[in-house]
């Protein structure tokens, strides 16, 4: 694997640090008129998910990280792992575990397609499309024609998530809703 | 495919334009007479930490006209000043751009306080909060992490900037940073000092070991100081000036020892100027000079954190 001196640390850059993957968000270069250089880096550590900023003397080298996103759709979980199959026509699967899963677990879906993070070719991160359409399971019954703003209600959604839904929603609707922030969006179909 | 545009708009290139009349009008008027000098020159600046730009065939682009203007001072030319393009390797960032403008003045008969005053009156109608308020290096970095830098020794440094980086949450192995070493000690110090310090300051009386071409001096406390300063506004280095040296034999030991740092470090190694020095024994006049970054004070007038907005044509252009 190729090593990245700090001028080409740029943000998206994967990098190795203490043995973790990271993500580098963003690099000021510091500098002194008279003085030595440094650079002040923000990354994100892959594994754990952590920020943190660092400071380097300009000049130094990490190695790159052999990380890689990737799209892929979610099969099936056999309790332990959470399987994975490459769209590119290749077939190949990956079994994911509950850590890498992490936030996404209420969003996993048969058939959608999930963003992979892949270290050395072994799941990191998965992440959910931004909207997911998901079935309503479980909700008190809708009440007829209250289309107006204002009451929300929980509803249980086919994957675990539970989500405030307004009060017409019924149970076996079809609802678009936000990963990112757990929100209802709308109703997909009646 | 490759952005074309400028990354000024109209209205940033006429306020450059607009600073750069303002410069000359406002040295017309004291009798401070323009020059230019080469930017290629046979050799460059000796510098531990500033690299120079060198052509295939042997020239070397200058990271500031500051040796050829002396050679004008030491051949009478009474007080100068240059609009003058400067080159440095390897400095890109937000702040900083491999070439870049520096308008750089030489007072005869001033001491760096004086030259102090004529910054604020250049800068006054320019940039808000001058005059800037001024503050010895030893406060600024008393005042900031807890550490008297002319008094203390080096493992204090390190203990102190150690401090510093823990109580931000911040990762830093000081002693990987600099090697234990006292003077990138001062350079990492005085850097997260005067990062996001609000306002417009001079920060004066550097450590000796920063002096560069300042002359030293004894400070109230009897602490030996150099006569150097810098103008730092909201946290950017703005200008670098000094009380001028004039002992042409300290400044070849200087230089010297700068070379053997650069030998050591495995940076190129420059030629001596011996034209300098040799105009240095001829003897220079007593004098203060400043050099001020004119992309920055553009940058700060217009009120954006990004050369790119206010070069026509950044590194990211070119």
């Amino acid at each position: 694997m190729a090593t990245f001196a700090t001028n080409e640390f740029r943000s998206g850059l994967k990098v190795m640090l203490d043995g973790d993957p990271c993500n580098i968000l963003e690099n000021e270069f510091v500098k002194p008129g008279k003085g030595q250089a440094f650079n002040r880096v923000r990354l994100r550590n892959l594994k754990t998910g952590r920020v943190w900023e660092r400071t380097f003397k300009s000049g130094e080298s990490l190695p790159g990280a052999d990380v890689m996103e990737v799209d892929m759709e979610y099969l099936y979980s056999d309790g332990e792992f959470y399987h994975f199959m490459k769209t590119d026509g290749s077939f190949e699967q990956v079994a994911a575990s509950v850590e890498a899963v992490g936030d996404a677990k209420p969003w996993l879906k048969e058939q959608e397609i999930y963003m992979v993070t892949l270290w050395n070719d072994a799941p990191l991160l998965v992440a959910p499309p931004n909207f997911i359409e998901l079935e309503v399971v479980e909700t008190d019954p809708g009440l007829k024609g209250d289309t107006a703003q204002g009451g929300t209600k929980p509803a249980t959604l086919s994957t675990g998530a539970v989500v405030k839904v307004p009060l017409f929603v019924n149970r076996g609707d079809i609802l678009r809703v936000d990963t990112r922030t757990s929100e209802y969006q709308s109703r997909a179909k009646g | 495919m490759g952005e074309w545009r400028p990354g000024t708009d109209l209205s940033t290139l006429q306020r450059r334009a607009a600073l750069l009349a303002h410069v000359r009008a406002f040295f017309a008027a004291r009798h401070v007479l323009e020059v230019d000098t080469p930017i290629l020159g046979a050799t460059g600046g000796t510098d531990p930490a500033i690299d120079c730009l060198r052509t295939v065939d042997g020239f070397v682009l200058q990271s500031s006209p500051e040796y050829f203007m002396k050679r004008l001072l030491a051949a009478g030319s009474g007080p100068i000043y240059q609009i003058a393009r400067a080159f440095r390797a390897e400095e890109a960032g937000r702040l900083h751009n491999p070439e870049f403008l520096l308008l750089e003045w030489y007072r005869p008969g001033f001491d760096d306080f004086a030259l102090m005053g004529e910054l604020d009156a250049l800068l006054a109608s320019l940039l808000d909060g001058l005059p800037a308020r001024r503050m010895r290096f030893r406060d600024l970095l008393a005042d900031r992490l807890g550490v008297d830098p002319l008094l203390e020794p080096a493992a204090a440094l390190v203990l102190a900037l150690t401090r510093h980086f823990q109580q931000n949450g911040r990762e830093a192995d000081v002693l990987a940073l600099t090697g234990g070493e006292r003077s990138a000690l001062l350079d990492l110090a005085y850097s997260e000092a005067i990062d996001s310090l609000p306002g417009a300051w001079f920060i004066h009386d550097f450590p000796p070991e920063q002096a560069a071409l300042a002359r030293l001096r004894s400070d109230a406390q009897g602490a030996r100081v150099a006569a150097r300063f810098e103008l730092v506004v909201n946290g950017i280095e703005l200008a670098n000036g000094y009380h001028e040296l004039r002992d042409a034999a300290e400044q070849r030991r200087r230089f010297e020892a700068d070379l053997e740092q650069r030998r050591v470090s495995a940076r190129w190694v420059p030629v001596l100027d011996e034209r300098l020095l040799a105009a240095l024994e001829h003897g220079l006049p007593d004098c203060a000079g400043v050099a001020l970054g004119l992309d920055r004070v553009l940058l700060l007038m217009s009120g954006v954190n990004d050369l790119d907005t206010v070069l026509p044509f950044s590194r990211l252009r070119i």
